[in-house]
């Protein structure tokens, strides 16, 4: 059955080149002793990929339509400030996606 | 098995994120035509969220398998920098450090960013508890999307705001365990200029880009915040 083998086709070309991007620093530095400067950005990286996962995420809110952003800037905004004050990460995360999906749904 | 324990204190947030969008997954599987095998063969063998959501109208459009490869490496091509920072840790776990490299996914990446093991614990053990719970939880979700996704009786629309506030808790975490601020500040910068020049479809990848190269020019100012042993 073709339809079968697309099927089957598509899966695995979509996995190898996950795997393969995945694998990437581990086929290149692997083997060797870690240079210095991986070293570095393996510490200096994180927080900056963090950062940019939280914008990412965000992209799609629209600032010039109606509801312009308010569920998710009031959600993280409470995410921020619970998780500062309180530091209790399941608090957090639970307090700011109820607060979004009460919002999505009320606004 | 005090290690499994940790490892599932440590995922929870990520369980209802992989529950529901594993759940949106498996509809839009069955929906379009294919059955429950292919919705769990996507989660165990790929474990991409958004790239497995953009394969099924891919695959229902018929795209040319070069067409696949094309958009699975734009889309994932942020991956290349996760390891980075795993490469010795992960060496030192054989078999399960292969198994490592392939299922880093952004929620296991964020989860590992900002672990703090508890005394005691065989941490190799904990972190592959750690990506397998994330593995299981994604297969767990895409399956009951594609057998009763359809029948659930709730509307679970904006849980998946779960991750992204779970990347927000992490950020605040390592903002606290950084003394310099400045891979924070660049990241922003950069993300919010290639925001507004590039549209938010493009900005992602010339963002980490452009990242890699900042913090690499900024090296010296870090470093000499952080202490080289620890950087």
């Amino acid at each position: 059955m073709p339809e079968t083998l697309y099927s089957i086709a598509a899966i695995a070309v979509v996995a190898l080149v996950t795997w393969s991007l995945r694998a990437t620093p581990f086929i290149l530095f692997g083997s060797r002793p870690l240079p210095d400067l991986m070293r570095y950005l393996g510490k200096a990286l994180p927080p900056a990929i963090m950062t940019v996962l939280v914008i990412y995420c965000l992209r799609n809110v629209s600032f010039a339509h109606f509801p312009f952003g308010i569920p998710e800037i009031a959600a993280c905004t409470l995410v921020a400030l619970l998780h500062i004050v309180k530091k209790n990460m399941y608090l957090s995360i639970i307090a700011g996606t109820v607060c979004y999906m009460v919002l999505v749904r009320v606004l | 098995m005090q290690e499994l324990r940790f490892a599932l204190k440590s995922t929870i947030p990520i369980f209802f994120t992989y529950l529901f969008i594993g759940i949106a997954f498996g509809i839009l599987t069955v929906d379009a035509g294919y059955g429950v095998l292919l919705s769990v063969a996507s989660a165990f063998f790929i474990f991409a969220g958004s790239m497995q959501l953009v394969m099924i109208p891919m695959m229902t459009s018929g795209a040319s398998l070069a067409t696949l490869a094309l958009m699975t490496f734009f889309i994932n091509a942020r991956h290349i920098f996760y390891g980075i920072s795993f490469v010795e840790r992960f060496r030192k776990m054989g078999w399960r450090g292969v198994y490592m490299i392939l299922t880093l996914t952004d929620e296991t990446y964020s989860v590992l960013c900002s672990i703090q093991y508890e005394p005691g614990l065989d941490e190799n053990r904990a972190t592959f508890y750690i990506a397998l719970l994330n593995h299981l939880y994604w297969i767990f979700g895409c399956l009951v999307g594609a057998c009763v996704g359809r029948l659930l009786p709730f509307d679970m629309t904006g849980i998946d705001f779960s991750a992204t506030a779970f990347f927000l808790v992490v950020v605040i975490n390592q903002w606290r365990q950084y003394r310099t601020k400045l891979p924070f500040l660049t990241a922003a910068t950069c993300a919010l200029g290639y925001y507004l020049l590039l549209g938010k479809d493009y900005f992602l990848i010339p963002t980490l880009l452009t990242c890699l190269l900042a913090l690499l020019a900024l090296r010296k100012p870090i470093e000499a915040k952080e202490g080289r042993e620890n950087a």
